[in-house]
């Protein structure tokens, strides 16, 4: 009766006929490598078959060649449409860059009334309104951001604490939301603030005008109030308190919060998470202390080296995994970005993890003078006297003049990790940044040696651990997709 | 099971007369507009002399031939008493077969457009037939009128239909002219919309809720077209996806899961998620032993609790991932407990049935059950949820 056949017949004839897509590779470990495509997929090979593969000796028989094959590391006869597939993956992860900037800080104030000695932004004491933002200098940058081509505008309000000029932010609101009445953006506004000096009236405004609120908790009492100094010495309460106020005027997920890890922290991170589980947020970001500011200064920033860091961090992971599963669903932040990067096909709007880098593109700040920077990170560089990311003026520049200036454009061009000696041949390249303010600020230099590089350092180790983590246990690679955004 | 068709009786009618459409009436009045194609369907009683046309089963023939001695009279065999008012069936005089084109009480009704396809799957539950079977699109043409508004859904299979051409787009056109507000559900290998002229055709239909079920068995090329039968096919149905989803349309991923196709489950699930990341549904069905399934039942057959983990996987992974994803077509005794929320009753309801193992079992309801060929091949795991 019927006719079928086998196997053989649609096999490719094998034996090195393979055509190698573009990809990258690094040891994972002494006998493993991580091969990456452009798209960001990655997958786990022996050193052998690596090598194998390079040279053509790859065999279809290998248990390893189909894999390869179907996640577009190697084309072959057996079909033509894998590079069609590959190019539209690789544009599902540039698209981004085509809505350009859509995160927009304004700095309100500088003035603020904790002195956090790890600040990495400079804050100003004195109350003295020469810190402020004026109108007039809001209104400028309000015309700036509504041409900006993205169709989604986020304006955040920071500081200092930005508060401490509450009439600007409502000033701000309703001026944007006017222009918005024709402009027709998805627009949202995000405080933050440590929520020290806050009232009922302004939560009641947040609630109208639809304002999100992010607040610093560095993690319980003791820590907070040790890490952050104010008249009182009643931080972590003031922040507790105004977290719960704000949760109960605004609605439980429009507040989020921002721990920074200091020496003291160091210790401490599973009572930091505690923290964060016992205050029901739904995932916590550890973050390293970035070298800016008082930070510096104080030299706070250099109170620990990476290594303890990524320590820390290995630790707060483990722990949140076991969180997991325990069942309490609960998220670390940067990892849940990277993954993001690994394990779908859509890129993360992270600034620090960009390349290009997000400076200026994804993100950018007018500070409280005027001056425009090209990052958070920038103006905290140039507050330190550092001015290579100011862009322009918002009184003196147009919009082509900011967003076209050397100022922006060449550390962009220089940093852009795919081209970058060390990161262009990374395997971890898809899923870093390139980061030029922090290597500006580390080694006076926009690529900077990676090898002397503390974000390469650390990005490297959690990159390995990660894919370590999820190779290890297919559960959590599971519950690491489950992370993702 | 329940049987579709089979040879009738009939009474004055012309033996050379063409095949007939017939919509089953339980009410005594006919609707004057389209009288050629409404029977009065007896259970006994009166018969309005409206009806040009009777049809009735074994056990009342007695009864209709004394309530009316003219007109036109089908005799059905008993084994057709299913049959209710808003049903339609075909009848051909000179052949006196039967078919039943549409059950208006059941979860799914698919037409069959053609039998001709240019795959070969090595499961396939209707073997393709070279015939010139174009008669069929017409037919359907005809009975779509005949249907009621309020049909819940309407399925288009075949065969492969798009290799029927331009009455594909005719059947479509008239679903959307007549049953504006039923969703339509193509099963199609999907290899002609890599085809971008077709297509864009398809898009231009314009029915509100057109979505097509494409099976993509394997993330290797070599292995898909195995099961296919035929080589580039991987290419053109991923282009044929690719082709819909830029279009807008609505595409579902049908993966049918056996014993060539079990073991690369996980690698399609992420394929699917990284490359197809836009379609609308991922679905996972058993096998059904029917058709060419019982010619290949060594290279295909595997008990689905083999598979458990595997699919497992997959599903989870998908679910993860966002994606819309559902298991058809299985029991739930043997599917991995964290997805039976998402194995679905998707066993159309006339092959349906349940075997002496699921006696007392407290998830029948939720449970996909059985197709009836099942019996030639099924789970040793079978075993009810007692509790």
């Amino acid at each position: 009766m019927t006719k079928f056949s086998p196997l053989s017949e649609f096999q490719a004839t094998g034996d090195g006929h393979y055509q190698l897509a573009p990809f990258r590779f690094s040891p994972l470990d002494n006998e493993r490598y991580v091969i990456t495509n452009q798209a960001g997929e990655y997958s786990v090979q022996p050193r052998s078959v690596v090598a194998a593969l390079v040279r053509h000796e790859l065999k279809p028989s290998d248990s390893a060649y189909s894999r390869l094959r179907s996640k577009h590391f190697l084309f072959d006869s057996s079909s033509t449409i894998g590079p069609v597939m590959l190019a539209t993956k690789v544009r599902t992860k540039a698209k981004r860059l085509a809505n350009f900037t859509a995160l927009h800080i304004m700095v309100m104030s500088l003035r603020c009334e904790h002195s956090c000695p790890y600040c990495q932004v400079s804050r100003q004491s004195e109350d003295r309104s020469a810190f402020d933002m004026t109108k007039e200098t809001a209104e400028k940058a309000l015309g700036l951001i509504f041409q900006s081509p993205s169709p989604a505008i986020k304006i955040e309000f920071q500081g200092g604490e930005p508060l401490l000029n509450f009439d600007l932010i409502r000033f701000v609101v309703e001026k944007a939301e006017s222009i918005n009445e024709v402009e027709k953006r998805s627009l949202q506004f995000v405080i933050t603030t440590n929520l020290a000096v806050v009232t009922n009236q302004i939560f009641e405004y947040c609630k109208e005008h639809d304002i999100l609120i992010s607040t610093s908790l560095d993690g319980p009492a003791k820590l907070h109030n040790a890490n952050r100094p104010r008249p009182g010495k009643n931080s972590y309460e003031l922040a507790i308190e105004g977290i719960h106020r704000a949760r109960a005027a605004l609605g439980h997920e429009r507040v989020s919060a921002l721990m920074t890890t200091t020496k003291a922290s160091l210790g401490m991170g599973r009572e930091i998470i505690d923290e964060y589980v016992r205050m029901h947020f739904p995932g916590i970001f550890l973050r390293p202390l970035s070298p800016y500011g008082f930070a510096v200064k104080t030299k706070w920033y250099a109170s620990y080296d990476t290594e303890s860091w990524v320590d820390f961090y290995f630790d707060g992971l483990e722990y949140i995994i076991e969180l997991n599963r325990r069942g309490t669903p609960f998220i670390e932040f940067y990892a849940s970005t990277i993954l993001t990067k690994m394990l779908t096909p859509f890129e993360p709007d992270y600034v620090d993890l960009m390349s290009p880098a997000g400076i200026g593109i994804s993100a950018v700040v007018y500070n409280y003078d005027g001056d425009v920077y090209a990052s958070d990170e920038a103006r905290m560089l140039a507050e330190m006297g550092d001015k290579s990311f100011r862009l322009g003026n918002v009184h003196r520049n147009t919009y082509a003049e900011i967003f076209t200036s050397d100022a922006l454009l060449d550390p962009i061009e220089q940093s852009f990790a795919g081209s970058a000696p060390m990161c262009s041949e990374c395997a971890f390249e898809p899923f870093c940044g390139s980061e030029p303010v922090f290597h500006k600020a580390t080694q006076d230099d926009f690529v900077g040696l990676k090898t002397r590089s503390s974000f390469c350092y650390r990005n490297m180790a959690i990159f390995k651990r990660l894919i370590g983590l999820m190779e290890e246990d297919p559960s959590i690679r599971e519950l690491f997709m489950g992370w993702t955004r | 099971m329940l049987a579709l068709s089979g040879f009738a009786t009939w009474t004055n009618v012309d033996g050379g007369s063409p095949k007939a459409l017939l919509r089953l009436s339980t009410d005594s009045v006919v609707d004057a507009s389209d009288r050629q194609h409404d029977a009065y369907l007896f259970r006994g009683g009166p018969v309005s002399p409206d009806y040009e046309w009777v049809v009735t089963f074994e056990r009342f023939r007695a009864d209709v031939e004394a309530a009316r001695t003219s007109g036109k009279f089908i005799v059905l065999p008993n084994h057709f008493e299913y049959l209710a008012g808003g049903d339609v069936i075909r009848f051909v005089p000179g052949r006196k077969a039967v078919r039943v084109l549409f059950r208006a009480s059941a979860n799914a009704n698919y037409f069959l457009t053609t039998e001709r396809c240019n795959h070969y799957c090595l499961m396939c539950s209707q073997p393709p037939k070279d015939v010139d079977d174009g008669w069929l699109a017409d037919e359907i043409c005809e009975a779509i009128p005949l249907l009621p508004t309020a049909t819940p859904f309407l399925g288009i299979t075949g065969g492969e239909p798009t290799i029927i051409g331009e009455p594909f787009f005719r059947i479509l056109s008239k679903a959307r002219d007549h049953l504006p507000n039923t969703p339509v559900h193509i099963l199609s290998n999907g290899r002609s919309f890599s085809d971008t002229a077709f297509a864009r055709r398809y898009a231009q239909i314009g029915h509100g809720a057109l979505s097509v079920g494409i099976p993509l068995y394997a993330a290797d090329p070599e292995i898909h077209d195995y099961v296919v039968q035929s080589k580039g096919a991987f290419d053109e149905t991923i282009a044929g996806i690719m082709n819909l989803k830029s279009l807008g349309q609505e595409v579902e991923i049908r993966v049918v899961v056996h014993k060539q196709t079990y073991k690369g489950l996980t690698e399609l699930s992420e394929f699917i998620f990284r490359n197809l990341t836009f379609v609308d549904h991922v679905t996972f069905m058993g096998l059904e032993i029917t058709g060419f399934t019982r010619a290949n039942m060594d290279s295909l057959w595997i008990d689905p609790y083999d598979y458990r983990s595997e699919l497992r996987n997959a599903v989870r992974y998908l679910a993860a991932a966002r994606m819309n994803v559902s298991v058809y077509n299985h029991q739930l005794c043997v599917l991995d407990g964290s997805i039976h929320a998402l194995a679905k009753q998707s066993i159309s309801d006339w092959k349906n049935e349940y075997v002496a193992e699921c006696e007392g079992c407290t998830k029948k309801d939720e449970c996909g059950g059985f197709f009836a060929s099942s019996k030639i091949a099924r789970s040793a795991h079978i075993s009810p949820f007692l509790s």
